[in-house]
């Protein structure tokens, strides 16, 4: 099944750009991050990806700056999924590689023509700690 | 391009120069239908001289894309008014413009499929649907530039799920592989290209479609000569004026 048309050309140019960026499409599944997010979340998308929706819940390990667990309607992605909102904060994570980062995180619901809710991009912006 | 369906419908497939002459054909008929791909001017040239929008006796049903924040109708109406061309589009004497996101629709016996493809500005394909033979129409397509890896993964590639399996897909066929380089990003695509785009989606048989106007009929023969040494399997026709392929 084919991706739309949108989300192809998003995924092009994510990988063209040096910001970490993720994608999941409507259904809330993980179908593409870019090789600079590969970096951040210590895995590359090939050995993990896609993910279903369900599946994601617990892979990463997400806290608030202060270290206290998430809870995953805090997320910006599932603002953005959910609520059709773009959504920013600050969280730290436990990548795959062990380390824990701390990254500024913006997602945005991608509407295409006929607003048709397409997905969700987010954006990483990694923290020096 | 004119299609006729199983139960008689007449449809135009874009509205180029070559549309005026096949006015005629919607002669005694009291409805057509003019799908547009995109509004590049190749592709609506020759609306405004296509006989049946100027006839009150039939009804013209013009469906088209949107753009993220006009109508099909309004953005026509650019082309179809003053100071390029005399008549407005409220002057038009039966007309019905259908504005097309991608989904589908039915006309008659034929289910329309359209989805968005990669060209500059909104830009529909389209895979028509009839007692079980499809034809796909994609004439300005460049798949290549959505795709790093290009033919890459059915999943990213344009215009794969209304290629898959078509009886006749009409691709676009304007460059050679080196012209191609010089062009990335023009919306079209090399015959290399073509062939792999033909090959991945699976197609019975391939009609080059949209050749660049620069080429002669000698290269012409000579890139489908190339086409059809690689066919592999792949029914190769020769796109140009007058061919009946039916279904």
């Amino acid at each position: 099944m084919q991706q739309p048309l949108e989300m192809i050309i998003l995924r092009q140019l994510a990988s063209y750009l040096t910001i970490p960026m993720w994608m999941m499409d409507g259904a809330g599944d993980l179908i593409f991050y870019n090789e600079p997010a590969e970096a951040l979340l210590g895995v590359q998308f090939d050995d993990v990806g896609p993910i279903r929706a369900e599946q994601l819940v617990g892979m990463w390990q997400v806290t608030d700056t202060d270290g206290e667990l998430l809870p995953e309607a805090e997320f910006p992605v599932v603002a953005a999924l959910t609520r059709q909102v773009a959504d920013h904060r600050a969280v730290r994570f436990q990548a795959k590689d062990g380390e824990w980062r701390d990254v500024e995180v913006t997602a945005i619901p991608i509407e295409g023509q006929g607003k048709r809710f397409l997905g969700v991009l987010a954006m990483f912006w990694e923290v020096e700690g | 391009m004119e299609v006729t369906s199983s139960s008689g419908r007449l449809l135009f497939l874009d509205a180029g120069s070559g549309i005026r002459g096949l006015g005629e054909d919607a002669d005694g008929l009291d409805r057509v239908d003019v799908l547009l791909t995109h509004l590049h001017m190749d592709h609506i040239l020759g609306l405004p001289f296509f006989a049946p929008l100027l006839d009150p006796e039939v009804d013209v049903h013009i469906w088209g894309p949107i753009s993220t924040t006009k109508t099909v109708q309004e953005r026509l109406s650019r082309y179809l008014s003053p100071p390029l061309f005399p008549v407005r589009v409220r002057d038009l004497p039966s007309v019905t413009f259908h504005d097309v996101p991608p989904g589908v629709f039915e006309l008659d016996s034929i289910r329309v499929i359209a989805d968005l493809v990669c060209h500059p500005g909104p830009t529909l394909g389209y895979r028509l649907e009839d007692s079980g033979s499809v034809v796909t129409y994609l004439p300005d397509h460049e798949p290549a530039l959505c795709s790093s890896d290009f033919p890459g993964p059915a999943q990213w590639t344009s215009g794969y799920d209304l290629a898959l399996g078509a009886d006749v897909l009409l691709h676009d066929s304007q460059y050679t592989d080196d012209e191609y380089r010089e062009r990335v990003g023009w919306g079209h695509s090399s015959y290399t290209q073509l062939l792999e785009f033909a090959h991945l989606t699976g197609v019975k048989t391939l009609a080059t479609f949209h050749h660049d106007p620069s080429h002669t009929d000698e290269m012409l023969d000579g890139m489908h000569d190339w086409l059809e040494a690689r066919a592999d399997g792949l029914e190769i026709i020769r796109g140009r004026p007058e061919v009946v392929i039916e279904l």
